[in-house]
């Protein structure tokens, strides 16, 4: 029997990656759970082409990566799915894809992508926190270490967001709470739980007696307690100066020009990466939007092309609108999920789980536009494809393009330290 | 030629259907009207609970007598005594995730005085609501919270066979065992699905992972955590080599999953531990075992077998000790280690913790016995306030050495469970109405799927967020829950049952927060209500509800 988490390892020197031992400060820097804000703020003034903000869309299922970024043309895996050319000379993606084509030359393309999670649960925990599973830890999501890395922005909403968020939305982890991702559904619909219940006469009464019984909890109590430990009246404030800010505005896009909104495909996906880029604008940090119904066990090629016709416009317009407002070199974009499918078809005409190599998308933020990394086998039987990419390569990648140093360690609550990533930067996505 | 001009009879398939649908509407019905009596009429029975007499006390006064000499030597002065009714929360918080009910606390002020906070640990100890509550938190060391391997693996099955021995106070020990060295097929065998939940179905390795189930077995049954050495000897002491680990690990190696489920294949070849030791360039095979205490384990048997009476053997000290530790942190909602798994093998212990363990070992890992021990120590029953602020006010090492009750948020199933128990008036115990019990059920999944579960890592001080401050004033719970509704909502029934202000606002208090007003409060709402009548009067009783529930007091153990 092998043993499995070999090579994973942690904390150890084997990890430091190429852009480390460059680095002339070579010390390794050990710190608790301390925002690093102070540090980044004058760093983000001196380097104006970091990214700023991250988008990921995140295609919830298991995408097969034939069907889509990687797909074999003529080739026998290819089954029915049919292939065009993009605006990057001899590279292919799928048919249905036609407007992410023409964008090419704004995306890369990580063909090579090998996890060994091949359970829906798991390999999303995997791809989302570049950390496979393991019990007594739980890591953060790419975008709450991104939150927790970075200076907090002066806005009133959050800085997470995770948009028509599946079973398993994008958590802080061992950071805490406060770094889970905001959820909401469909951007024309109100933000959940955002409204007051009552007119603002009785929420002013009510918010009167609440002082009321607050002041009882307090006796006999240390005087720091409700500012330094239950911050209680302060996530209340804060509460409720979100109910009201004019920055909710972000979040729905029901009062956006009709000719701004078509180009992204009348779907709650689409309105979603609208949303995505108005949230962006306005400051925040990391925008989560789901498309599922990748999982295509059966069938694959009809239901995947379903899919892509609701992913292309949507992701191409995301690119293009990005780029239209100049927030595409600060913002990095991500498409993919939590594996690929099997390159052959099963019985029942769909494929499987294949955690073995498959495709993401990503640009964006200082990430090189137009490059493919990787190749997997064209017949569909090697399992290692050429130029492998492990899921912590594609984290430490996204946190070089923040200026996040990657090999920083967090003592996690249970004293354990745990480095932000324990990827390698992909050198040729810079 | 047919002349008959009643109607053909139906064909049989259709009266069926027509016999069945009506049964189903008069089955319905019948719930409704049932449920309805329900909700109206509960006879008033205090249940009658037998109180143990088998020396707990003895043990929890020498355990008190342990951290009074932490005291002295720092020379710190216990806050006092907490009020019963705060003690009655927090045991009500602690084993069945809810406050109290007004019923409740009727029937525990009626209770003899001395007996009170006996009778309701003995009470609490007799409720399946208990044994449920407890099951799920034991299960989240076992097996997580994930949902995990499909077919393989029940969770739900897992729960309800633990939350079983759990009420039946089945001896801890063997539970452990039946799960350490469970044979059989996860759904008959309920224990075995420990080992199963490590099956990964899509990787190459097939069968369960020795690795998760070694770090697991460390963890949860003996509180020490040495899958940090999976990978490299102990970095941070000289304790253990990452051979202590996959030495363990090798136990669980031989277990494989066939069509008779969870069974050992000891003489398969390929059913070995092999490790790529740091440093070493090719894998080599690694035998069993255990990381200390050799003589204790058992010369021949199966390899499980002997591993589970090893973990589980009276002279091994570090079992009790992970399992008071537990139980201690379900009472308290923080361990007496920093971390819940990480108890020093050699010591030193926490004070206190070694009394309980022996005790738990000699009383034949009476898990009961334990929890009735640590809620009537004197640290369990300790205030969490001061009552003199200026000569001895609550520093962190009060909260530390247990001379001060430590403050930690509620969890997120302990404030659905207390929103939804704060708006009846009886408890939600197995005695409510099946519609109560699913509603409860639900609603208690929907919020704390918004409100944020804490997962397997659960115990400790947790921050709070912005989206629980606005499911709290705004969300869909609070607001079904307090609005004038006549059924589903306490706060309508105490604004029409007490035609008393005064009344009213003490049901109120004592329904949501488990204490009576102060007088400021009690003025303030009573004038609040003063005057008003039919549905204003309700209204006015849902805004203190309102205020009562957003309270910091509210979402805090205290």
């Amino acid at each position: 029997m092998m043993n499995l988490l070999h090579d994973y390892e942690c904390g150890t020197s084997d990890h430091f990656s190429r852009r480390t031992l460059l680095k002339t400060a070579g010390l390794s820097s050990l710190s608790w759970l301390t925002p690093m804000a102070d540090v980044l703020a004058t760093n983000a003034e001196k380097t104006p082409d970091l990214a700023k903000s991250i988008i990921i869309l995140w295609l919830n299922g298991g995408p097969s990566q034939i069907d889509t970024f990687d797909p074999h043309p003529g080739k026998k895996i290819a089954a029915d799915s049919k292939a065009i050319e993009t605006s990057k000379k001899g590279v292919f993606v799928n048919e249905h894809l036609p407007q992410t084509a023409e964008m090419m030359g704004d995306i890369s393309l990580v063909r090579s992508v090998v996890s060994r999670e091949g359970d829906h649960e798991r390999a999303i925990y995997n791809i989302k926190t570049g950390y496979r599973p393991v019990p007594g830890v739980v890591h953060p999501a790419i975008g709450s270490i991104v939150c927790h890395e970075m200076p907090r922005p002066n806005i009133d909403i959050p800085t997470h967001i995770s948009i028509l968020p599946g079973q398993f939305p994008s958590r802080g982890g061992f950071l805490g709470a406060q770094y889970d991702a905001f959820k909401m559904g469909d951007p024309t619909q109100p933000v959940p739980d955002l409204k007051a219940r009552v007119g603002e006469d009785r929420q002013k009464a009510r918010l009167e007696s609440l002082e009321v019984v607050e002041k009882r909890f307090h006796r006999g109590r240390s005087e720091t307690l409700a500012k330094t430990r239950t911050l209680h009246s302060d996530m209340m404030k804060q509460a409720r100066k979100m109910m009201t800010s004019e920055q909710l505005d972000a979040f729905n896009v029901n009062d956006v020009p009709k000719s701004e909104r078509e180009p992204f495909g009348d779907t709650p996906f689409g309105r979603g990466c609208l949303a995505a880029i108005r949230l962006v604008e306005a400051g925040v940090r990391c925008v989560e939007v789901t498309l599922s119904g990748w999982d295509t066990h059966v069938d694959n090629t009809n239901l995947t092309s379903e899919r892509t016709k609701i992913l292309d416009p949507a992701f191409a317009s995301l690119i293009k609108s990005l780029k239209d407002r100049g927030l595409y070199d600060n913002t990095v974009v991500l498409c993919g999920g939590e594996f690929g499918r099997t390159p052959h078809l099963n019985p029942a005409d769909g494929r499987d789980h294949w955690p073995h190599g498959f495709s993401m998308a990503i640009g964006g933020g200082g990430i090189a536009g137009g490059r493919v990394i990787g190749e997997t086998d064209p017949n569909g039987e090697k399992k290692d494809p050429a130029g492998r990419i492990n899921v912590q390569d594609v984290h430490a990648t996204i946190q070089y393009a923040f200026g996040i140093e990657s090999d920083r360690q967090i003592i996690t609550p249970a004293k354990r330290p745990i480095k932000l990533s324990d990827g390698f930067v992909i050198d040729e996505l810079l | 030629m047919m002349t008959d001009s009643s109607p053909p009879p139906l064909p049989p398939k259709v009266r069926l259907r027509a016999a069945l649908r009506n049964l189903l509407f008069i089955g319905l019905l019948a719930g409704v009207i049932g449920y309805a009596i329900s909700q109206l009429w509960k006879p008033e029975t205090v249940p009658s609970v037998s109180i143990p007499n088998d020396g707990a006390e003895v043990i929890a006064r020498q355990v008190d007598q342990a951290i009074q000499a932490e005291w002295t030597k720092e020379n710190l002065s216990p806050v006092g005594k907490a009020d019963e009714l705060t003690i009655m929360r927090r045991l009500g918080l602690a084993l069945t995730g809810s406050v109290p009910s007004l019923e409740e606390i009727r029937q525990f002020e009626s209770q003899n005085e001395t007996e009170r906070i006996k009778w309701w640990v003995a009470r609490l100890l007799d409720d399946r609501r208990t044994s449920a509550y407890l099951a799920e938190r034991f299960a989240r060391a076992y097996v997580g919270v994930e949902n995990g391997p499909f077919l393989v693996f029940r969770r739900h099955r897992m729960v309800r066979w633990l939350d079983d021995q759990i009420h039946s106070n089945r001896s801890y020990d063997k539970l452990v065992r039946e799960m350490i060295a469970a044979d059989g097929i996860w759904t008959t065998h309920p224990g075995a699905n420990f080992i199963t939940v490590t099956i990964d179905q899509n990787n190459d390795k097939e069968g369960p992972d020795q690795v998760k189930l070694a770090s697991r077995t460390a963890r949860a049954f003996l509180g020490v955590r040495i899958d940090c050495m999976q990978c490299h000897d102990d970095m941070f002491g000289d304790r253990w080599k990452q051979k202590d680990f996959h030495q363990l690990a090798a136990f669980f190696a031989p277990a494989k999953v066939g069509v008779t489920g969870v069974q050992d294949d000891e003489n398969n070849k390929d059913l070995i531990h092999k490790v790529r030791y740091r440093g070493d360039k090719d894998e080599s095979p690694v035998s069993a075992a255990v990381p200390f205490r050799p003589d204790l384990l058992p010369k021949s048997g199966q390899l499980r077998d002997r591993l589970a009476e090893w973990t589980t053997h009276p002279e091994n000290g570090a079992f009790a000790r992970a399992s008071v530790n537990r139980v201690w942190a379900i009472l308290f909602n923080l361990s007496m280690t920093e971390v819940v798994d990480d108890i020093p093998l050699d010591g030193p212990y926490p004070a206190g913790m070694e009394i309980l363990a022996e005790d738990f070992t000699e009383s034949g890992y009476d898990l009961q016995r334990l929890i009735r021990i640590i809620a009537a120590t004197e640290a369990f029953q300790m205030a969490s306030e001061s009552a003199n602020p200026e000569t001895n006010p609550v520093t962190g090492r009060h909260e530390e050495t247990w001379a001060a009750f430590p403050l930690t948020r509620l969890r997120p199933e302990q404030m659905a469970g207390s929103v939804i128990q704060a708006a009846n008036l009886a408890a939600l115990d197995a005695d409510a109405h099946i519609i109560k019990r699913i509603q409860r059920w639900a609603e208690t999944n929907e919020f704390v799927k918004r409100y944020g579960d804490l997962g397997e890592n659960e115990f400790g001080e947790q921050p709070g967020t912005i989206p629980q401050r606005l499911l709290m004033m705004n969300g869909k719970l609070v607001k079904e829950r307090t609005d004038v509704n006549p059924l589903m909502s306490a706060a309508t029934r105490i604004a029409t049952l007490s035609r008393d202000d005064s009344k009213a606002v003490d049901s109120a208090f004592l329904t949501v927060l488990s204490r009576r007003p102060t007088t400021k409060e009690h003025d303030h709402f009573v004038k609040s209500l003063s005057g008003k009548k039919g549905d204003k009067r309700s209204r006015a009783m849902t805004d203190l509800y309102w205020a009562l529930l957003n309270s910091t007091e509210f979402s805090w153990n205290y």
